[in-house]
């Protein structure tokens, strides 16, 4: 019972993406739905980043660099033309085990390449394998050490994504193909497969939310939470601080790779901008108007201000925008954006409010 | 490699380091007194050099700079008065990811007030194409004011720190706030201090800088990003140390050069500070019993 | 209970979208003939390449109106709706959509880096709306989208230039440095390809960061290998830096830059240090210098005088490439009489002779540039001033 009743929510805001697309279309105005989804799997990002800063009490000032490997990683596999192997065995072998693609381009040239499924298990596998390697000694570090150390990985990432003549340098990776996935789904961005894709993504999400919601509340969860409360303590209690930390960073890590491999079909393409420092840090500060520990007001937040600033509402004041948001969240109400305080009656009554 | 290409390669580490060690330099006051990183300590830089310029064009070099500290040492009071003193019991993330705010809304405010044109100050010695020659190696005179510069900053710094009641005070903030604030010392009031102190020494880092990178609106954050590596490299808190790891990063990243594609350097100063980071999380010139010990 | 948070969320959900959707509400057209023709623009107006994008939104700014007070193009006024990327490609994305599928514009100016511009390449050809890009990279018109223009001259004709002035001077041994964004990229490539047929060897190929605030690094590596000339290519404020660094290392010989010099804030940057750089550029630069019947010299006189006298600051050819945008833009609309998209992309190809900022635009079905290699004039600084090269 009290299982279950954690995924309440999530049915709500299942009916609400269905409530919302019908006002949108009501409305005339599904074109919204674009940025939408766009907005939905930098969303991604944001939650795996609440897990790990919320609830593991850990910062990350380089989760760009994952968004970026899971994107790149798709954009590379996917692009990079295996015409002139074609005859090769391995590729023969490849290509009856169904993991490579033929297609045309928009000029018309036929491209074999890896399949986006293919891809997409790559970027996972890769983004996975970095958060291990970059993990195992960093998540040893506390505060700013950490934060140091975080931003030295999404320097390293995004210096190599400008460096690397097979990633496009500057300009980045363009001409992705769609991501065919069952029945007829594709992650595409062309307007005529708006509604499905606003679907595909808010599934994505909504799976992530599933997700991270079991977790914190199983035993993983509260003894990350005993961790972010007193690490020694928890320690002492036999807790295994290290791997829990370890085991939420890759996860938070792969929840960012599956937004950036999505996006990236999304998009068509994938260019360095994902990969800056400014943007990791747009994600922890996204997390922290959020309210912090808040896995709904992330993951709204998340798709709120992204939606935002996609749109391009504030134009040439984005930044300045955003920034002032955030003084004002941190200054007014740093329990994030859903905790202003003539709410807190409301929520006091919530289960999770207990911790605070 | 002979030997005059060698010291031409340390005197251009030396000239990029002197540039990260003085914009390090600001970052390790605030972090004494309040445990935070302020993340727009690189737009306190470009407030102060940007604000020199426009009095360049109507007062002397000196008094234009003098006149951009003390603006810039007053915004950093206003910073401190209306943001961070508005928050009680706050935790060190929170005021962090204000200054991340404040650093986003103090670019995007430059933007408006000097456009996005790149600009700098006149060389204080000499033009563009003046050298010292050291060893049969150039380096532009510039670079000797931002080293003399740091130089006294550090010893003017050392002292007030060590020698006088206001120094002593903040350092006791710094080591415990509760028994400070017990002994009589006005914590609140020190921390405003700190981000005067910070903001001015970002301003004169910002001008005395200024003819080497020159000033653009934008340019705080990476400069700022540099800075906290330089910091974090030497040892949060220790001033010294921090001119010494701008010198090191700097050395490092002139000497990979020497040898790897430039657009792979910066990748190769982070591993090797991530290495350092890992096994050597105290920095490197602290030694570990003092590390505890902020003082500057 | 959690469903009563799930139901706050939904609330702000729909308390943010609901009114956005109400608020952009097109105005009815009252005649078919007299609406005025929507035009988008994107370009970085804030963020790294906004010393490209702010003088193109002003540039275009200034160009419509001026039109709209003469009366318009074809007796229709042109709605021009300027939209800030920032420089991000993914913002660009979000806007070349928004302008397609919402406010199904004619044409799209911009965007004003590379990067933006391949990646919203297909969008626009999908989508069936001209795109006259502004930025430098030649994969933006090769391989050809029938729906994409730009305007800047190409990357290979700057580099044919530097390689003459190189063959005059006897140079055969150099350094080339470029910065990592797309523009340093596409000299790179055309400098590497280039070179052997030039009789020139690259003896030292290195690319420094956008934001380096000094490359003396560099160019030691660059001084260690003995070369008689440097080629700098990049577009940002580095390039002031280059020069100044060049001097004081004592590395004396010939500085080259690329056309993305064209801003007289890179010469004051370096002050003295930037005398004798050679670089090959537009006219827009040395317009008063020009001899009175040269066919461009009308033309940047008077964006020159326009540009500078409206905003108080100096005109770059960043600004310049805007300008030929929209010119070319109304060029072709008027000389298809419609503002059907198909027919003015069909008329644009079609355009001969028009002269713009950056040159004389020849465009055919095959070239998109549509400029030649007398768009170039080698240009030179003397006394911190543009002046034309002279041997």
């Amino acid at each position: 019972m009290m299982r279950l009743r954690i995924y309440y929510p999530v049915l709500a805001a299942a009916a609400l993406v269905v409530v919302l697309h019908v006002a949108l279309a009501a409305s005339g105005k599904t074109y919204y739905m674009t940025q939408i989804t766009m907005s939905a799997y930098y969303a991604l990002v944001v939650i795996g980043l609440c897990l790990l800063m919320g609830y593991a009490g850990q910062i990350s000032l380089g989760h760009a660099g994952f968004f970026a490997i899971g994107g790149y990683t798709i954009a590379v596999l996917t692009t990079y033309d295996l015409g002139n192997w074609r005859e090769t065995p391995a590729i023969g072998l490849l290509r009856s085990l169904g993991l490579l693609m033929q297609w045309q381009d928009m000029y018309g040239r036929d491209i074999l390449s890896f399949s986006p499924w293919l891809a997409f298990a790559a970027a996972m596998l890769l983004a996975a394998l970095i958060a291990l390697v970059i993990g195992l000694p960093v998540i040893r570090l506390k505060g700013h050490y950490l934060a140091m150390a975080t931003l030295g990985f999404g320097l390293i990432i995004y210096r190599i994504v400008l460096g690397a003549r097979l990633l496009g340098q500057a300009d980045g990776i363009s001409n992705v193909p769609a991501f065919g996935l069952v029945g007829g789904l594709q992650v595409n961005g062309r307007a005529p497969f708006r509604v499905q894709n606003y679907y595909i993504a808010w599934f994505a999400v909504l799976a992530a939310m599933v997700l991270s919601l079991n977790l914190i509340h199983s035993r993983v969860g509260r003894a990350l939470r005993s961790i972010h409360q007193s690490e020694e303590a928890a320690h002492s209690l036999g807790i295994d601080t290290y791997r829990y930390k370890l085991a939420t960073f890759i996860l938070s890590a792969l929840f960012a790779a599956v937004g950036g491999a999505l996006l990236t079909h999304y998009n068509g393409s994938i260019g360095p901008s994902e990969a800056t420092v400014m943007k990791s840090v747009r994600y922890v500060a996204i997390v922290a108007v959020g309210g912090m520990a808040n896995l709904w007001g992330a993951m709204l937040m998340g798709v709120l201000l992204n939606f935002l600033s996609l749109r391009g509402v504030f134009g040439s004041f984005d930044d300045a925008v955003f920034g002032a948001i955030l003084i004002g969240v941190m200054i007014l109400a740093p329990q994030g954006l859903l905790q202003v305080p003539r709410w807190r009656t409301v929520t006091a009554l919530l289960p999770r409010r207990k911790r605070a | 490699m002979d030997f005059a290409l060698f010291v031409q390669y340390a005197l251009s580490g030396i000239t990029v380091g002197s540039v990260y060690a003085i914009v390090a330099i600001g970052f390790n006051i605030i972090y004494c007194t309040t445990g935070i990183i302020n993340f727009a300590q690189g737009e306190f830089l470009i407030v102060g050099a940007m604000t020199a310029i426009s009095l360049a064009q109507v007062a002397p070099l000196p008094v234009a700079i003098l006149g951009a500290v003390l603006i810039t040492t007053a915004l950093g009071a206003v910073v401190e008065l209306v943001f961070i003193r508005q928050v009680r019991n706050a935790s060190v993330l929170r005021l962090i990811i204000i200054t991340i705010g404040l650093s986003i809304v103090m670019r995007e405010v430059m933007l408006h007030i000097w456009d996005e044109q790149v600009r700098s100050l006149p060389y204080f010695t000499g033009t563009e194409v003046s050298t010292v020659t050291i060893l049969g190696a150039h380096i532009s005179p510039q670079v000797l004011w931002v080293l003399g510069v740091s130089a006294v900053i550090v010893a003017a710094l050392t002292l007030f720190f060590r020698c006088t009641t206001t120094g002593r005070a903040m350092r006791a903030c710094a080591d415990d706030r509760m028994a400070a604030c017990l002994c009589g010392v006005n914590d609140r009031w020190m921390v405003t201090l700190s981000f005067m102190l910070s903001a001015g020494i970002g301003a004169l880092a910002g001008c005395v800088v200024s003819p080497i990178t020159q000033t653009q609106y934008d340019m705080g954050a990476p400069l700022a990003i540099k800075g906290f590596t330089v910091a974090i490299l030497g040892g949060m808190g220790n001033s010294m140390a921090a001119v010494a790891a701008g010198l090191f990063l700097g050395l490092l990243e002139a000497f990979v050069v020497s040898v790897l594609p430039s657009s792979y350097k910066e990748v190769a100063a982070i591993v090797v500070l991530l290495l350092i980071l890992v096994f050597r999380p105290s920095g490197l010139f602290a030694r570990r019993d003092v590390s505890a010990l902020r003082a500057a | 209970m959690q469903t009563r948070l799930a139901a706050i969320l939904g609330g702000l959900i729909l308390a943010c979208v609901v009114p956005l959707s109400g608020c952009k509400k097109s105005p009815e057209a009252p005649a078919p003939e007299a609406a005025p023709i929507k035009v988008g623009a994107i370009f970085s107006v804030t963020g790294p390449a906004s010393f490209l994008g702010a003088p193109e939104a002003k540039t275009v700014q200034m160009f419509a109106e001026k039109l709209n007070q003469s009366g318009g193009v074809l007796g229709r006024k042109i709605e021009l709706l300027v939209r800030d990327s920032g420089g991000s490609p993914e913002k660009a994305i979000s806007l070349a959509k928004q302008l397609i599928d919402e406010e199904k514009v004619l044409a799209i100016l911009g965007p004003s880096t590379s990067g933006e511009s391949l990646q919203i390449k297909s969008i626009c050809q999908e989508g069936q709306t001209i795109l006259l890009s502004c930025a430098a990279a030649e994969e933006i018109v090769v391989p050809l989208a029938s729906y994409v223009f730009k305007t800047p001259q190409k990357d290979s004709q700057a580099a044919q230039w530097i390689f003459n002035t190189m063959k005059d001077l006897g140079i055969t041994k150099i350094g080339v440095i470029t910065s990592n964004t797309g523009f340093g990229k596409g000299g790179k490539t055309h400098l590497e390809q280039m070179a052997p047929a030039n009789g020139v060897e690259i003896l030292v190929n290195e690319v420094y960061e956008k934001e380096a605030t000094d490359l003396t690094g560099v160019l030691t590596k660059v001084k260690g290998a003995g070369v008689q000339a440097v080629v700098n290519w990049s577009i940002e404020p580095a390039q002031g830096i280059v020069a100044k660094n060049m001097k004081q290392i004592q590395l004396d010989v010939p500085l080259f830059q690329s056309h993305g010099y064209g801003n007289i804030k890179y010469v004051q940057g370096s002050g003295e240090a930037a005398n004798g750089t050679i670089f090959p550029c537009g006219r827009l630069l040395v317009a008063d210098s020009l001899p009175a019947n040269h066919p461009q010299k009308a033309l940047l006189t008077e964006y020159k005088r326009d540009y500078e006298s409206r905003y108080n600051e100096d005109a770059s050819t960043f600004g310049g490439h805007a300008y030929d945008a929209i010119l070319i833009l109304t060029e072709a609309i008027k000389k298809a009489g419609s503002a059907d998209p198909k027919a003015v992309r069909d008329a644009i190809e079609n355009l001969k002779g028009v002269v713009g900022t950056a040159g004389v635009f020849n465009f055919s079905a095959q070239d998109h540039n549509g400029l030649g290699l007398d768009a170039f004039e080698m240009l030179t600084v003397k006394d911190q001033k543009f002046a034309i090269y002279q041997k």
